[in-house]
């Protein structure tokens, strides 16, 4: 199989993948990096959203080889301060979309640290959220540094 | 002390006399209002781990040597297997089982939808799985298909015979009325798609069948394996730790958890079976389509007289019939009331409960209605609805009603219609609408709840219910540090495992909090009372001077004063465990929950498109106990209910009855950038006749009066009559078109 080298927050990872792999898949069957997750698998939702080289990608119609750049996952936003923003919030209700969101907000204010609600809206409307927690995401990333 | 009644038990709107072993609930309720922690906005206890990624969903679960397996589902309509052959699949690499028609339930001979599942295969890899279904050899039998509704019925293709509701004399109110208004409405199909799909991963350990899934009801899908498999109850374990939505399509077990058994027994590996979302938008469950042909009468001072509709859920291949003209029945005082409502049995999937199921399509169309009589009466809608409110449910007492204090917390939102109208211009046209909500919520017995205290001073909750993202984990962790007399933070709640705690109800119908939520409390205040009792003894005082407060042991007098920790460090290895019960629900009386919403709304006149831009959601649900949660919750139904009235429809091809409509961009629900303003208020009236709390479920009423207070906000805004959901262009278009000839003006095109 052919070689596939990510570094994935930080750490570097040689391992094999068959031509084809997504690279959501590689990111949690091979690296156990489960906070990315997976709810449509063809690119429609955003659940599994990570960033390459601090640009938001859909991990699932990623191919892994073709990935140039240093990936981010949720797990590499820990302890970034929109976390905290979510969790004061209430942005979260089942919690299935929400390291996409959070990865797709981390984006969005290393690009532009005091975003508009329309910037918000514009970055975040390829994150489908089917409990409706927009709003609180929406007061969490307008006050993501308080 | 446990006690048997014969009562009636409501889930979903659906009631059953049943047997109930209820125990007494002794405890007073707390006073009205924000209490210590009861009433206080507090952060979900779970929120850190789900929001970093952290939280173990099912559709993270990864066992040892676990296979993962592909469903085969029918491609026609209605089909049968004539004949099928599994050994090419079989053949294949990295394959290890497969399971046919009729080996596992779910799995049938007979496919009566388009993407009935048929037959399963577990393999190494989800790939090899899928590939593997295409080897299997089937030849079927294609039957009759019947695909419409009104045809089903007529034809006679339906589930059970008509539901037939008469009070008063309904065609002498209609024929003595002055004013009589009719109105055929239709709701389409929409689809839960929550955001993990249904999935499961089996394994059989020893004669044991452990489940993860994902699912609103842990000891639902444990007591119907065990029936279907012909298992002691007890030899099946069901875990659900963290859960992806359900919103009503989870609580049964579904093919896809018993393919996976099976193929886990035969295999001898453990097997996951997870839909794609692709089959969650086929196969998984969906909110039935309706036609409702409606009659209101009324006389000229605006007191209705008559209500009466015919009522079709379109249900097809399976499911249960909801009840579609419960609002019509209940929602007003009416004495004379004839509905009808016929079930099509068609060749489509199954409808599964959908939050708050038959009442917010049976909304729509009533609430339509009754604006449609206050413009035929002249009467301001709002004035219409308080003069025919319902101080009975036909003659059964509320347990407690505040409607009406919804409505006088509405007039301010609704005082601003000359404000909103004055913001229209010559393309974009704006108004206001409102609808009011009734539904149930009141939740009910058994459901049960063990507290544990330890040397540490650390309060655990355990109870095997489930937190299907409502937020209940944090509402019961609340309810126990107020009953207990501790911060938040020293409780903690086990829950989503039936082998680790006592039975609890589903996550479904409103019902976690008014179920648990009074169990919890009970446990809690057990436990208290033996730390007290032991107090008593340690400091040789009365037990009923004790009392503890924020954390701390305190004397009536004030000269006792020490932290509970402390204290406790004298129990060494012992523990206080504490049990609580739900107790009954109020005999002989009607629970229910009410709101108001009113909503702002702008059309584009020219292209029919429209935009929610304010929605002010008022709800009396009894006692907060999490207003932060709550408001969650409200704002999650309203913006599902904005895409259910405006963008969302699963289409299917009207020939072959095969779902277009398979992906989220052809599925369209609503972003971020759909959400208008949401302004949400709660009555937080403890019911005095409801348990220990007081308190009521607030999952499904935010999503059941938006889509009737959207078109009335476009009849104010354009004097169209929308008559379907979803409002579509097309749609909208077409009630724009109709309203200009009724005004006599020649349509445009
Ligand atoms: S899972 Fe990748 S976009 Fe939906
Ligand atoms: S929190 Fe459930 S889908 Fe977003």
């Amino acid at each position: 199989m052919p070689e596939l080298r990510l570094t994935v927050n930080g750490a570097d990872h040689r391992l094999d993948a068959p031509i084809g792999t997504s690279l959501a898949h590689v990111l949690r069957e091979e690296l156990g990096l489960i906070g990315t997750k997976i709810a449509c698998n063809e690119g429609h939702c955003g659940a599994c959203t990570v960033q390459v080289d601090g640009a938001p990608v859909l991990s699932c119609i990623t191919l892994a080889h073709a990935v140039d750049g240093d990936v981010t996952t949720i797990e590499g936003l820990r302890d970034h301060p929109l976390v905290e923003a979510f969790v004061r919030a209430d942005a979260v209700q089942c919690g299935f979309c929400t390291p996409g969101q959070v990865v797709s907000a981390a984006a969005l204010v290393a690009a532009t640290p005091e975003p508009t609600t329309e910037e918000i809206r514009h970055a975040m409307a390829g994150n489908i959220c089917r409990c409706g927690t927009y709003p609180k995401i929406e007061e969490a990333i307008l006050h993501w540094r308080d | 002390m446990a006690r048997l009644i014969r009562t009636e038990k409501e889930v979903e709107g659906n009631f059953e006399e049943v047997w109930l072993v209820v125990e007494e609930d002794p405890l007073q309720q707390w006073p009205a209002g924000p209490l210590d922690v009861v009433g206080r906005p507090a952060v979900r206890k779970d929120a850190r781990e789900r929001v970093r990624g952290e939280a173990r969903f099912t559709a993270d679960i990864r066992l040892p040597g676990m296979l993962h397996a592909a469903v085969l589902r029918s491609p026609y309509a209605h089909a049968r297997v004539k004949s099928i052959d599994l050994a090419p699949a079989l053949g294949l690499p990295g394959v290890h089982g497969a399971v046919g028609p009729s080996e596992a339930p779910g799995l049938e001979h007979e496919a009566g939808y388009s993407g009935a599942p048929v037959a399963a295969v577990a393999a190494e890899t989800f790939g090899q799985a899928r590939a593997a279904l295409d080897a299997i050899a089937i030849e079927w039998e294609l039957l009759d298909a019947v695909l419409d509704p009104e045809e089903a019925v007529e034809r006679g293709a339906v589930h059970g015979e008509a539901e037939r509701y008469e009070r008063g004399d309904f065609d002498r109110a209609v024929a003595e009325a002055d004013v009589v208004v009719e109105g055929t409405y239709r709701t389409q199909v929409v689809l839960h798609n929550s955001m993990e799909t249904h999935q499961s991963v089996c394994e059989w350990v020893d004669d044991r069948l452990d489940i993860y899934t994902s699912t609103q009801y842990v000891w639902g899908v444990r007591n119907e394996v065990a029936r279907e498999l012909g298992l002691a109850p007890d030899r099946v374990r069901v875990v659900c730790e963290y859960m992806g939505g359900g919103f009503g399509s989870k609580n049964s077990a579904g093919e896809y958890t018993f393919a996976a058994a099976e193929l886990a027994r035969r295999t001898g590996r453990p097997v996951r079976c997870a839909l794609t979302r692709r089959e969650e938008n086929t196969a998984a469950g969906n909110r039935n389509a309706t036609i409702q042909k409606l009659t209101a009468a009324a006389s000229s001072d605006g007191t209705i007289v008559a209500l009466g509709g015919e009522f079709v859920n379109a249900l097809g291949w399976g499911g249960w019939s909801a009840s579609t003209e419960g609002p019509l029945k209940i929602l007003y005082a009416c004495d004379n009331v004839r509905t009808v409502r016929h079930t099509a049995k068609i060749n489509t999937p199954p409808m599964k409960a959908f939050r708050a199921p038959g009442f917010v399509e049976g909304t729509f169309g009533l609430e339509c209605l009754i604006d449609q009589l206050a413009r035929a009466l002249d009467l301001d809608p709002l004035e219409l609805r308080r003069k025919n409110y319902a101080s009975s449910n036909d003659g059964t007492p509320f347990s407690s009603k505040n409607l009406r204090e919804c409505y006088e917390r509405a007039q301010k939102h609704w005082d601003r219609r000359d404000e909103v109208h004055a913001r229209s211009d010559a393309t974009w046209k704006r108004g206001v609408g409102m609808a009011s909500q009734i539904w149930y919520g009141g939740g009910g017995p058994p459901s049960y709840a063990w507290t544990r205290v330890g040397s540490d001073g650390s309060i655990a909750v355990v109870t095997a219910m489930q937190d299907i993202g409502t937020g209940t984990r944090t509402a019961m962790a609340q309810i126990a540090a107020e009953e207990f007399g501790v911060p938040l933070e020293r409780v903690e709640v086990t829950v989503g495992d039936t082998s680790r705690g006592p039975y609890a109800t589903l996550s479904a119908g409103s019902s976690t909090t008014p179920s648990m939520g009074p169990a919890v409390r009970a446990a809690a205040a057990d436990a208290k009372r033996q730390v007290l009792e032991i107090a008593a003894q340690r400091y040789d005082l009365e037990q009923r001077v004790l009392d503890i407060r924020n954390g701390r042991i305190v004397s009536a007098d004030g000269n006792l004063s020490v932290a509970l920790d402390e204290f406790l460090a004298i129990l060494g290895n012992a523990q206080i465990l504490g049990k609580g019960a739900r107790g009954p629900n109020p005999t002989g009386m009607s629970v229910l929950t009410f709101g108001v919403h009113v909503v702002e709304a702008a059309v584009d006149v020219e292209t029919g498109e429209v935009r929610v831009e304010r929605v002010a959601a008022i709800h009396d649900v009894g006692r907060i106990i999490n207003p932060l949660g709550a408001e969650s919750q409200v704002e999650g139904g309203v913006i599902q209910g904005i895409g259910h009235t405006l963008s969302e429809a699963r289409l299917m091809d009207q020939e072959t009855g095969r779902i277009l409509t398979t992906t989220l961009d052809a599925y369209r629900m609503p972003t971020i950038a759909d959400v208008p303003e949401i302004v949400c208020e709660f009555i937080d009236e403890p019911d005095e006749h409801l348990t220990n709390l007081g308190s009521k479920g607030l999952g499904e009423p935010p999503i059941v009066p938006i889509a009737a207070a959207i078109a009335n906000a476009i009849r104010d805004a354009t004097g169209a009559d929308v008559h379907e959901l979803p409002i579509s262009r097309e749609e909208m278009l077409r009630a724009l078109r109709e309203a200009k000839e009724r005004r006599g003006a020649p349509a445009a095109v």
